[in-house]
């Protein structure tokens, strides 16, 4: 069993040029139905369009949906599950993304329990994309079970997607809270891992109307880094329904919102946008048009 | 009068109700978080001897353990009803 630190020694022997660090970012949340699956797709092909080699790992084993989401359902052969068990070699289960150029999927297993992932069998398919890519993203199932622990335990970074909800943030809350405690990093005195929150479904004017947590309100009670504020928008149902991520609807005010968190996460400086009541034009104002 | 309930009902902001309770729970699951878990069982043997003494309930004894780097502190917190002693 090769462990982490051995492969980034290996890393260090080559230039940088020739191989920056992966990183390993896990997308998280506790609660279900909030988006992670969504901010999957969209940051993992935003990583992708902004010329890194991105690989984006569905981790909901038994329940898959990346494929969907991601337009490619009818191309899954091999999986996740098919490669820890040494049934597939990983050039087999990954799909090569139609649309975009350096993006990656490994999808889940349909038909297995959520057991079939092992810590080692994990770390092994792990250290072999790391060999290739520079952004893993892990997109992790809900709860708080193996599928979800899997999906963490060996993330640099976790970007927790929370809704502006009491439910959700709380299981944020959670989510943080084992971030700190049950992962790789935590449990070998490592740096933490970072950890950004992400809010989705965001409605300004229901904020604006006190009918709303704010994104300072969550940002108190999480007290982490905002990574972006992604509006709540029709665009989201609309690129589900068609199988293409959401930021390549760069019309969009949820696939801009998404395009500005992945400069962010490069480590750009983009000023939030989308958390401000949206401007009626006169005629609205006037009549209360819809 | 019914218009004015009207105006004050909506004077009441949910999302404030919704942080504050979030708040509330939030640093309390978080300070539970790093407890050992024999902290309840503990907890409830203190309120049974307690208890043989003086009448209290469960949330009027507060058992705490904090980590202030090499060393633990357990914190004990009982407040005593008004009037006193069983006798």
């Amino acid at each position: 069993m090769s462990s982490p630190p051995l492969a980034n020694l290996q890393n260090a022997n080559k230039t940088k040029e020739e191989l920056p660090l992966t990183e390993i970012i896990v997308i998280t949340s506790g609660k279900g139905g909030v988006g992670k699956t969504t901010t999957s797709a969209a940051l993992g092909t935003g990583l992708a369009q902004k010329g890194h080699k991105t690989v984006i790992i569905d981790f909901d084993v038994g329940l898959r949906n990346l494929d969907l989401i991601m337009g490619c359902e009818r191309r899954v052969v091999y999986d996740f599950v098919n490669v820890i068990n040494g049934e597939a070699n990983l050039n087999q289960a990954l799909i090569k993304d139609k649309r975009t150029d350096n993006l990656f999927i490994l999808p889940a297993s349909q038909t297995r329990d959520k057991d079939a992932l092992t810590q080692e069998g994990v770390q092994r398919v792990l250290e072999e994309l790391k060999k290739d890519f520079e952004y893993i993203v892990c997109d992790s199932p809900a709860g708080i079970e193996k599928g979800a622990f899997m999906a963490m335990y060996f993330a640099d970074r976790a970007i927790i997607v929370t809704n502006p909800e009491v439910s959700s943030v709380r299981d944020s809350d959670r989510i943080l809270g084992l971030l700190q405690s049950k992962t790789y990093r935590a449990e070998n005195n490592q740096p933490p891992i970072q950890e950004h929150l992400l809010l989705t479904r965001y409605n300004p004017d229901r904020v604006d109307l006190g009918e709303m947590l704010s994104v300072e309100d969550v940002e108190d009670i999480l007290a982490i880094k905002l990574l972006g504020v992604i509006p709540e928008s029709k665009s989201v149902l609309k690129a589900s329904n068609q199988g293409a991520p959401v930021i390549l609807d760069d019309e969009s005010d949820a696939g801009q919102a998404y395009d500005d968190a992945t400069r962010r996460l490069l480590g750009e400086e983009v000023e939030q946008r989308f958390i401000e009541k949206a401007k009626q034009g006169i005629f609205k104002r006037m009549f209360g048009v819809r | 009068m019914a218009f004015l309930d009207y105006f004050r009902t909506k004077q009441k902001n949910s999302a404030n109700l919704a942080k504050e309770r979030l708040q509330i729970i939030v640093a309390h699951e978080r300070s539970t978080r790093e407890q050992p878990d024999y902290l309840p069982a503990l907890q409830k043997d203190l309120i049974e001897v307690i208890s043989k003494y003086v009448a209290i309930s469960q949330d009027q004894v507060c058992v705490n353990l904090e980590k202030e780097g090499e060393y633990s502190v357990l914190e004990l917190n009982i407040t005593f009803p008004e009037e006193q002693a069983v006798s």
